[in-house]
């Protein structure tokens, strides 16, 4: 199951995207990842996620209009598949199940 | 967003970016840097933004975003592919690629001896710090109106008044190769080879250096020497040498500098350096008269000048051209040109005598390059033409590559990359026969040997295997153009395409020069061996066996001539103003009493020993008779002279009177026969022997055969004992005329060579074109043999296409080299070879004997097959 393996940062990309909704784009989503996680993301860390989680089929992307602050080249907006959704909701659920079984001894909360 | 003017990141950047990045993702990544760029514009500053954005593109590279990824696939998968088909057609068609390997390998083994040669003669005397400031002042001596000589030293004179007068000379070193012999330390004696030295030798030839010593102060004061490691522990073994006292040549030294090794590719080598002021104390107390500083003393004594940085050696030039005009109008009869010679064009550089070490000529050097490049271009044919006929069977292959999307370009590389392959397995062969054929070369002239180790390193290797890619591109190339052109429809239907045919024609024009090209060397060996018996065996007119001429150098000749009359195995003892066949003579215009023809004559000032010791045969008349006094009475003239000036036989001639233009009136009292008079190359002169009791510059002695060592020792030490401290400088006759030949037989050695390797290369090359033709009308010659064809008729169709080649090749080989031997290379000779029919044709014969047994083979076995065997399968 490597292929859809659903790393941390990857995870966090995804849910970024979610979370911004229409406007998820290259910058937007390394700002917004950025101030939450307090985190100094780098363009490439961004866009090597990007690609990976294209190549698993769970985001897609498609051209948006030409701006000139970008030298009148298109965003490139991305959305969350399906695929992305299902992954991210396994993801939680095997955690939400981890975490359930936790001894509450273990959190120290008696 | 931000505020202010727009602001365009850098342009280099974003190019950069473009080159290396997938296409699919430019936009987007371009996009979202520009954007953080113009925030960091506002927040930053354009500076660091710039700064910022050039970081990020660095950042990009990395292997999700870069382009050749993709690419490179696909090249690795073609290139996989090339490979195999190559390998797997050159192992399909093994003679073939014997043929070519084997061709190749030959050629090639030459060049690799080439390409070690030269890269070796071009690594010398690199080592000094600054080899483009560093030059050598050379001479060129011209006596009367003869062809100036270059020598490769000065004099002593020049280079105390370059250091005197010259401005733009940093430092500047006199050298003399004389300082050698047995040095003694404690009943040890060594000998020695080394210089004498001024003191900044250390400073101008930096690249000599001291282990132990002040490079500044070794040279500095009298007596001082300086040892190379080598030779201070030959002397003192593991004690240290420095401060130490020996004896060289019976004058006491102190070691002041241990030296390092001089390397091998420096020109200049030494085992010992004298302090120059010892060697000039020396020439002060021997000779009063200052003669060691004359403008002539040109001979031993070397001048290097390490020029101040930006001085122009044009300007130095300048200063010695005005100092030879003033010096030459000093002297007569002798002129003298010091010329300045860069350091990185000593070695190689021109033709000097009297060279401080090693050289060698950049003439033999442009020669044997020309060579080998012809006998790698005839290895390049052959696989041309090997390939460009077997496209044919090719055909196919490159059709279905072409239908399924093979663009040109990829075929074109695929053959040049196949023919790569065939020059690289070439290459391994050709290192092997490298190392077999190393020896015979560093044999064949002693400057070779001198001048070269051929010590493979690995730099020379890398040389070895670029070389041999370029020649897999220069070969594969015509059969890779030709091949990638071809159409996929023509190529597929396997008809052969006008243009196939056409290329035939380019086929046989390669065969052609090949074989012209063999042709010429195997008649230029022949040629140039029977010049050299000839030359070697000439009949001078004279005796050259065992004769040894002693130059006088201005030493009382009469003192000299008693000095060794006294010594037993000295049998004769001659005098004489010049030698014959040294090429140079001084000439007079005379006239015949009575007669209005005017000539001019040769003249050599002999004594009364002279004609019997050379033993010249007298025809009429008598020879000299000792006779005091300066005043000339008699000539005896040679054959030719007589038959200038009509006079009928030898006995006619006695008694007449010669009149000389501006000198006395002379009694002709002998005829000798002919002789060469000044070298075999050039026609015999009018001459004459005159009489003179002083005008002697030589002594020629007739020496016992027997013991010539211990002659030659009791000769110098005479010599010694009268000469007021002159160098003793003696030559063999018959040594000096073997030597001027010897040209002829590294000729012929070299170009013999060469032939048997374009013979050799240009045979295979045959073979394969009849093996490939007889293969191909296989069919048709078995349908003709049904038919009722005979054999004999068949090997003669077969045939005939390869003997009209060869006789084309000779056609243009024959009058190409005849032209070439006599008005190039014996046109100036008078007495050679005549270049006849033998010569020029015994190499043809040759040639079509192994070019008819080589196509005979091939359609003998072809019209003998059996045609219901070759028709049976289709």
């Amino acid at each position: 199951m490597k292929g859809t393996y659903l790393g941390e940062f990857q995870e966090l990309v995804l849910l970024t995207i979610l979370v911004l909704a229409e406007n998820a784009y290259g910058v937007t989503i390394q700002d917004e990842l950025g101030s939450r996680t307090g985190r100094n993301i780098s363009r490439g860390a961004l866009h090597t996620a990007l690609t990976r989680l294209d190549e698993k089929g769970f985001i897609t992307s498609e051209y948006g209009g030409a701006t000139a602050e970008r030298g009148g080249r298109r965003k490139r907006f991305y959305k969350v598949t399906n695929q992305g959704t299902k992954a991210l909701e396994e993801s939680k659920t095997l955690r939400d199940q981890l975490w359930s079984e936790v001894p509450k001894v273990a959190l120290g909360k008696s | 967003m931000h505020q202010g003017k727009y602001h365009t990141p850098p342009i280099l950047a974003q190019r950069f970016l473009r080159w290396f990045c997938k296409p699919a993702l430019v936009e987007d990544i371009a996009g979202d840097l520009e954007e953080d760029f113009n925030d960091f514009v506002t927040d930053y500053g354009l500076g660091r933004a710039r700064y910022k954005y050039w970081l990020a593109v660095i950042r990009f590279l990395k292997p999700f975003a870069i382009k050749k990824i993709h690419i490179t696939t696909t090249q690795t998968i073609m290139f996989k592919n090339y490979f195999k088909t190559s390998i797997r057609s050159i192992a399909r068609n093994r003679l073939f690629s014997a043929i070519n390997i084997i061709g190749l390998a030959i050629s090639m083994s030459v060049c690799l001896l080439m390409i070690s040669f030269i890269s070796e003669l071009f690594s010398y005397d690199k080592f000094h710090e600054n080899p483009d400031r560093i030059h050598r002042v050379i001479s060129y001596e011209q006596f009367l109106q003869n062809e100036p000589q270059g020598v490769a030293a000065t004099s002593i004179l020049t280079g105390k008044r370059l250091q005197a007068e010259v401005p733009g000379i940093e430092a500047s070193v006199i050298l003399n190769r004389r300082f050698a012999g047995d040095a003694s330390f404690q009943n040890k004696t060594v000998s020695l080879k080394g210089l004498w030295a001024s003191k900044s030798f250390f400073e101008v030839l930096s690249g000599f250096t001291l282990l132990q010593g002040n490079a500044e102060t070794a040279l500095l004061s009298p007596n001082s020497v300086v040892l190379t490691e080598e030779a201070a522990t030959r002397i003192f073994g593991t004690a240290n040498a420095m401060g130490q006292t020996i004896e060289i040549r019976s004058i006491p030294f102190t070691v002041t500098g241990i030296a390092k090794q001089p390397p091998f590719n420096s020109h200049i080598s030494f085992e010992a350096l004298g302090s120059m002021v010892t060697y000039e104390n020396m020439l002060k107390q021997r000779s009063k008269s200052g003669n060691w500083l004359k403008w002539t003393n040109v001979g031993n004594d070397y001048v290097y000048l390490l020029l101040d940085e930006g001085t122009e050696p044009g300007s130095i030039q300048a200063s010695l051209d005005k100092m030879s005009e003033e010096e030459n109008l000093k002297i007569d009869r002798f002129k003298i040109y010091p010329e300045l010679q860069a350091l990185t064009s000593i070695m190689p550089g021109p033709a000097l005598s009297n060279n401080i070490g090693k050289s060698m000529d950049s003439s033999i050097l442009s020669t044997l390059f020309i060579l080998t490049t012809i006998v790698i271009l005839c290895a390049a044919f052959n696989y041309t033409n090997l390939s460009v006929a077997r496209a044919f069977k090719r055909s196919k292959e490159i059709g279905v590559r072409k239908v399924v999307g093979a663009n040109k370009g990829q075929i074109f590389w695929q053959f040049i990359l196949e023919a790569i392959i065939i020059s690289l397995t070439a290459l391994c062969i050709a290192i092997l026969l490298f190392y077999l054929i190393r020896p015979e070369f560093l044999n064949i002239d002693p400057m070779v040997q001198q001048a070269t180790k051929m010590i493979a390193t690995p730099a020379l290797f890398a040389y070895f295997l670029v070389f041999s890619v370029f020649v897999g591109l220069m070969a594969g190339f015509f059969p890779a153009v030709h091949l990638s052109k071809l159409k996929s429809t023509n190529a597929l239907k396997n008809a052969p395409g006008s243009g196939l045919l056409s290329r035939m024609n380019m086929r046989k024009v390669l065969v052609v020069i090949q074989f012209s090209l063999s042709l010429i060397f195997i008649i230029s060996a022949t040629i140039s061996f029977k010049q050299y018996k000839y030359a070697v065996a000439f009949d001078l007119g004279y005796n050259t066996e065992n004769i040894l001429s002693v130059r006088l150098q201005g030493v009382d000749p009469t003192k000299v001539a008693t000095a060794f009359e006294a010594i037993p195995a000295v049998n004769q003892v001659a005098r004489s103003f010049d030698l014959n066949g040294l090429g140079n003579g001084d000439r007079t215009r005379v006239t015949l009493e009575n007669s209005a023809d005017s000539a001019y004559l040769y003249y050599n000032f002999v004594d009364e020993n002279f004609i019997p010791l050379m033993e010249h045969k007298l025809l009429a008349g008598a020879n000299f008779e000792s006779r005091p006094g300066s005043r000339e009475e008699s000539i005896i003239i040679n054959e030719r002279t007589l038959r200038k000036f009509n006079i009928e036989s030898p006995s006619a001639a006695i008694d007449q009177y010669i009149q000389l233009i501006r000198g006395p009136r002379l009694r002709i009292i002998g005829v000798v026969e002919d002789f060469v008079y000044t070298d075999i190359s050039r026609n015999i002169h009018h001459f004459g022997f005159r009489y003179s009791n002083s005008r002697h510059n030589y002594i020629n002695l007739k020496l016992n055969p027997s013991d010539l060592v211990r002659t030659m020792e009791r000769v110098e030490s005479a010599w010694n004992a009268v000469a007021d401290g002159k160098e003793f400088q003696a030559e063999f006759y018959d040594q000096k005329l073997q030597s001027t030949y010897s040209q002829y037989a590294t000729i012929y050695t070299i170009v013999g060579f060469l032939a048997f390797i374009t013979i050799s290369i240009a045979v295979l090359g045959l073979l394969g074109m009849a093996i490939y033709t007889a293969e191909t009308r296989l069919k048709e010659i078995s349908v003709r043999k049904i038919l009722g064809a005979s054999e004999a008729s068949l090997v003669k169709l077969l045939a005939r296409g390869f003997i009209w080649m060869l006789a084309i090749a000779a056609l243009i080989a024959v009058p190409l080299s005849y032209y070439l031997f006599d008005s190039v290379v014996l046109s100036e000779s008078v007495n050679r070879i005549s270049i006849g029919i033998t010569e020029l044709f015994s190499g043809v014969l040759f040639i079509f004997l192994i070019g008819f047994v080589t196509i005979a083979s091939q359609t003998w076995k072809t019209a003998k097959s059996n045609p219901a065997q070759t028709l049976r399968s289709e």
